[in-house]
């Protein structure tokens, strides 16, 4: 028998980290991530006339939606549709991402039990996806900047930093959704709850300054969501760099969650088969 | 011969799933009264093997015998318990034959990810693409999408999509009858090329007549324990005595 240099061998008792089995597994299978986050393009949108043009009409549709309805409250604040929107625009991708890497851990689970995979395939494609519905989100956005005439400035070109750091903060808390969600499967209702809450909790379609003091100060400084808003609202609507404070607790809180998450996950990944 | 599988004292313990806790309420309320209790079942009880390379290895056993999860340990999606876990090759898929297929998708689309779920990157699978779209006979509807396929096609497509990449470690689980007789023997034949070769087989059956035509070693599992292991002849015959 020759000997194969290249056979794939597998041996229990050398296994490295699981959170760097998972991160070697996830690059060596970055064609099924990309097939993923193509499948759930494709059947979204494959039965609909308009086709991904929904992506874009969606938060549009809801901005237009709650421009109508709150503008004569907060008049007082200029171009209010790009407030809203690029705020919405963050917000749904955090809260869609992290929905879908719940249902697709399940989904993916009657896949577990029949060939090996990276376990993190399956949030880290929702996260792509969401990627794309972000980006194609921006396009109707840009829009929208020239049609209320807020300016657009060279600080636009920090958003890729903002929406790195969101990515980082919503793959995080998408790993410990989905690994909670394995053993207790109404973590998915439940979080859908806390969703709602935590959306009307962070100033996405009221300015920050219509909340009273010691409310404010609560809601702004514990909330992470809100710094990740921030950077979003500063170089869209504002045109300005986020503050260094905005961007170093905002840098910090992502990055921890997702270093949390992704060993949280890989840790408990191997428990999954019997749970699921 | 090198050793293709090597098992040392494997246990897998299931929890027993009348006392698995659903709900996050549940599991709070049973912390606090303290009444959280595991019962346990074992589904295989200190099991050691070694299959050389090239071998076609049996395993017999009833339904519930453990046979299943011994294949989930080879195959690497189930972590033991216990006992350690050497394999040397790749492990063809327990795929159930079109699992993970989106309806949405056309074939060809479907065949792309299937491909991608079984760790085929994109270039592997585009060079396969056309033989698979050939054996399984659907070149008129790869374009549709799969919702709109008669059942026999979608095992079609799948049994095309999972045989078409040539494992070092081929798991045959029950007899695979995909479409008609013709169909059935195409798949006959395409089995026997796989095995061809070097491949290590492991056969997991009912029927003790097609493990002794092809099996040269094989096992008997029994309520997770080994009953009997060795040459196949042998193992089938103690099996026989003790249950028909």
């Amino acid at each position: 028998m020759s000997k194969n240099t290249d056979l794939f061998e597998y041996d229990n008792a050398k296994r490295i980290h699981p959170a760097l089995e998972e991160l070697r597994g996830i690059i060596q299978y970055k064609d099924l991530v990309f097939q993923l986050i193509r499948r759930d393009i494709i059947s979204r949108y494959k039965r609909s006339a308009l086709g991904v043009a929904w992506t874009m009409l969606q938060p549009l549709g809801m901005m237009i939606i709650l421009s109508i309805v709150f503008s004569n409250l907060f008049h007082a604040v200029r171009g209010y549709p790009v407030y809203i929107l690029s705020g919405l625009l963050a917000w749904t991708f955090f809260s869609q991402t992290t929905t879908a890497a719940v249902i697709q851990i399940v989904w993916g689970a009657t896949l577990f039990h029949r060939i090996y995979l990276p376990r993190t395939s399956f949030p880290v494609s929702a996260i792509g996806t969401g990627l794309v519905n972000l980006i194609l989100g921006l396009i109707p956005l840009f829009f929208i900047l020239l049609a209320t005439g807020v300016p657009i400035t060279w600080n636009i070109l920090f958003l890729p930093v903002g929406i790195l750091l969101l990515t980082a903060f919503a793959l995080g808390i998408a790993l410990i959704l989905s690994t909670a969600a394995v053993y207790f499967p109404d973590v998915a209702e439940m979080y859908q709850v806390v969703l709602l809450g935590w959306m009307y909790l962070t100033p996405i379609i009221y300015p920050e300054d219509i909340l009273p003091e010691p409310l404010r100060f609560w809601l702004t400084s514990f909330n992470p969501m809100y710094y990740l808003i921030k950077i979003f609202h500063a170089v869209i609507y504002s045109g300005e760099l986020p503050s260094l404070r905005i961007l170093l607790v905002g840098s910090f809180v992502s990055f921890a969650t997702l270093a949390v998450g992704w060993l949280f996950f890989s840790k408990k990944a191997d428990e999954f088969t019997y749970y699921i | 011969m090198q050793t293709a599988i090597n098992l040392h004292n494997i246990s897998v313990q299931y929890r027993a799933p009348e006392e698995r806790i659903g709900t996050f309420k549940e599991y709070a309320i049973r912390l606090l009264q303290k009444k959280i209790k595991h019962k346990t079942f074992l589904a295989l009880n200190d099991i050691s093997l070694e299959i050389k390379e090239g071998d076609t290895f049996g395993i017999l056993g009833r339904n519930g015998a453990g046979k299943s999860t011994l294949l989930k340990v080879i195959s690497r999606v189930l972590a033991p318990t216990k006992g350690r876990v050497q394999i040397r090759g790749r492990v063809s898929p327990l795929l159930e034959l079109g699992a993970g297929f989106h309806p949405e998708l056309t074939g060809r689309e479907n065949i792309f990810l299937n491909g991608a779920l079984l760790g085929h990157s994109y270039h592997e699978i585009e060079a396969r693409l056309e033989s698979i779209i050939k054996f399984s006979e659907i070149e008129g509807f790869i374009e549709a999408p799969i919702r709109t396929y008669s059942t026999g096609m979608v095992a079609r497509l799948g049994f095309a999509v999972a045989t078409a990449w040539k494992p070092e470690i081929l798991i045959l689980d029950e007899v695979l009858s995909v479409g008609d007789e013709a169909f059935q023997q195409k798949c006959q034949i395409k089995l026997d090329e796989l095995r061809s070769g070097n491949v290590t087989t492991i056969l997991v059956s009912h029927n003790v007549n097609t493990m002794q035509a092809l099996c040269t070693r094989a096992i008997w599992l029994d309520h997770g324990e080994v009953r009997a292991s060795g040459d196949a002849a042998r193992v089938i015959q103690i099996y026989k005595e003790q249950n028909l």
